[in-house]
């Protein structure tokens, strides 16, 4: 079972494999990728470079070109994968049937994985990604684990899911929030929530308001640590309610399901978060690392360990954790 | 320029939805589209009422499209998946790449629903060799776009070989989630639901803390908190759309269907109401309203 670390620079590529990961994944630095950040990503020397840093430590590189390719500019796309390809990079996450088309017949060779922004959440549209080559399916973080168990027994595909990180409760690369209220989506911009459209305003009685293009999403108390205005994570009001109508800003962590997706022949756990530190990569790595190998020597004795969740707690949202849509009473 | 109704996408008794239909058969639409897209939980209707419901509608002149769900999870809804693919008679649109493979195995063509990701002509292209003969646009994309991609010579070629279809009239889907939203809000496990759905046949409507109506809950789907409504742009679809769709309503649906036909080349405009967007065909965020 493979761990597959995230990083958004240099530095926290080397924190990843320096802390155990067995591969890393990124993206460059435009809109190819669903972290189009600005500070963040790869352009083609740091490609090139990160490949070499990677494959001297005997660890893989993948490279995230998971969005929509645009009509006038999808040379774009083409360029990334070429550009990809030339750096060394073993392994192309993409999305697009017209990316996978052409790295598939452009690069036979290269090893393609098809992103969670491809959103296949069942055996027939894994099914249906074979015609590209695609050797593996990473599974969006809707599924329950019985379904992803029930995937894992019908289809020979390799599986990848998120074991931890920012949990995306809707269905990657359907989810159409955040064009609505910005003009700007994951699929075509490769940003949810875009932070050019974050407006922080505070009033008189210290109270914070989080405004995404001038749309309050959240109101903090002086007291309550505010989180960035994700629109899913806001409180709206529901009938008479005012709550997290969609999701908590929490994170997902899945330690205590590792036996079980380490029993259905899951080929990869994937971090999320290549726009975090390399202090929190290689913090998430190290803690990664160690429930791997204790479940990978044992999985019939193994136990999270106190400290690990402590470690992660410590790194995730809201300071809270979740298991989920893998867990059946999530509500 | 035809008209369409798009699946029902909210959960009505079984009545009201025959009822919507016998409408349909009487109303001036041209393709009617059928089917749970949204939750397996749903089945006030059955695959068997949604074919008695089809031959009703093609024998009073429409054609009808079988809509699958669109985030499938489930073996069982893989099985009831196949049910409508293989249902021998009318055409279906998929809603979720899985139904391709099903039907390409019967070498049928199909619509590619919205939320199927087609967002550039290569894309088009491809669906195209599978047997796509009609392409429904994803929401968010704009008449720009669109224009964009069928100026492109590899897909002008091709242009009588599929219709294109524009989501224009309702909430709009824009997100579905492993979470039931609406069993949420009654503080319900999604596997203790207990069909909740059924009593907001509107969906249950999310506002800001200050009052602006951001979204609308539809069980696991989200809609657009505003009603999307392109009856003034119908002008500027001349040569791009095929097909105009219209999403069902519980209320004044066949009445905008005729608005919309009166205004198709502009000569009876209307004033849209508050709560109604324009945003995304015009390149802009969804949720706006452009004057025209």
């Amino acid at each position: 079972m493979e761990l597959l670390c995230p990083a958004g620079s240099m530095p926290a590529l080397k924190a990843a494999i320096e802390h155990g990961a067995d591969a890393v994944y990124v993206g460059l630095k435009d809109e190819t990728n669903a972290r189009h950040f600005a500070g963040l990503n790869l352009d083609q020397a740091g490609l090139t470079e990160a490949a070499r840093y990677v494959h001297q430590h005997g660890k893989k590189l993948h490279v995230a070109i998971n969005t929509f390719a645009h009509v006038d500019t999808f040379e774009t796309w083409r360029r990334a994968v070429d550009m990809a390809v030339k750096a060394g990079a073993d392994v192309l996450i993409l999305a697009d049937m017209a990316v996978l088309a052409y790295a598939a017949e452009r690069y036979p060779k290269v090893e393609l994985h098809l992103s969670v922004q491809a959103s296949a959440t069942n055996a027939a549209a894994i099914e249906f990604y074979k015609q590209f080559g695609v050797s593996r399916v990473v599974l969006p973080r809707v599924l329950s684990m019985n379904q992803v168990r029930a995937i894992a027994r019908t289809s020979e595909m390799q599986l990848e899911v998120f074991a931890f990180g920012s949990l995306c409760i809707m269905a990657e690369g359907r989810c159409y929030l955040s064009s609505y209220m910005t003009g700007e989506s994951p699929n075509t911009a490769g940003a949810c929530s875009p932070a050019k459209y974050v407006r922080w305003d505070e009033a008189d009685d210290g109270t914070l308001e989080s405004r995404l293009n001038n749309i309050l999403i959240d109101r903090f108390a002086p007291n309550e640590t505010a989180g960035y205005p994700t629109l899913c994570k806001g409180r709206f009001k529901v009938g008479d309610d005012t709550y997290h109508a969609l999701e908590e800003p929490t994170s997902l962590n899945t330690l205590s399901l590792l036996p079980e997706l380490y029993k259905e022949g899951i080929a990869s756990l994937k971090i999320e978060g290549r726009q975090r530190s390399p202090a929190y990569v290689a913090q998430i790595t190290q803690v990664w690392r160690q429930a791997i190998d204790a479940v990978m020597a044992d999985s019939e004795q193994f136990a999270v360990q106190h400290q690990w969740d402590h470690v992660l707690a410590g790194l995730s949202e809201g300071s809270q954790t979740t298991l989920g849509a893998y867990h059946r009473k999530w509500k | 320029m035809k008209f369409s109704l798009g699946a029902i996408q909210y959960f009505w008794p079984k009545q009201v939805v025959e009822n919507f239909y016998k409408q349909a058969a009487d109303s001036a639409v041209d393709i009617v589209y059928l089917g749970e897209t949204v939750c397996s939980k749903r089945r006030e209707l059955k695959f068997e009422d949604y074919m008695a419901i089809a031959h009703m509608l093609r024998e009073a002149g429409k054609q009808v499209c079988l809509s699958t769900m669109t985030l499938l999870e489930a073996p069982s809804e893989l099985r009831e998946l196949r049910k409508y693919c293989d249902n021998g008679d009318f055409l279906v649109e998929a809603n979720d790449v899985g139904a391709i493979p099903y039907l390409q195995e019967q070498k049928l063509p199909f619509v590619a629903g919205p939320a199927i990701n087609c967002y550039n002509h290569h894309t088009l292209r491809k669906l195209m060799s599978l047997g796509m003969s009609r392409w429904v646009m994803p929401v968010e994309l704009s008449r720009e776009w669109l224009a964009k991609l069928l100026q492109q010579p590899m897909v002008h070629d091709v242009r009588d070989c599929f219709e294109v279809e524009v989501f224009a009239l309702g909430h709009m889907p824009l997100a579905w989630s492993g979470r039931c939203f609406t069993a949420r809000s009654e503080n319900r496990p999604k596997d203790q639901c207990e069909l909740v759905c059924i009593n907001y046949p509107e969906g249950r409507p999310v506002e800001s803390q200050e009052g602006q109506q951001v979204f609308i809950l539809n069980g696991i789907q989200t809609q657009s908190g505003s009603r999307y409504n392109l009856i003034n742009q119908l002008p500027n679809m001349a040569g791009l759309v095929d097909v105009v769709r219209l999403s069902p309503q519980l209320t004044g649906t066949f009445d905008w269907l005729e608005k919309f036909r009166a205004n198709t080349t502009g000569n009876q405009p209307q004033k849209l109401e508050k709560n109604d967007s324009n945003g995304y065909w015009l390149a802009l965020a969804g949720l706006v309203q452009q004057l025209d």
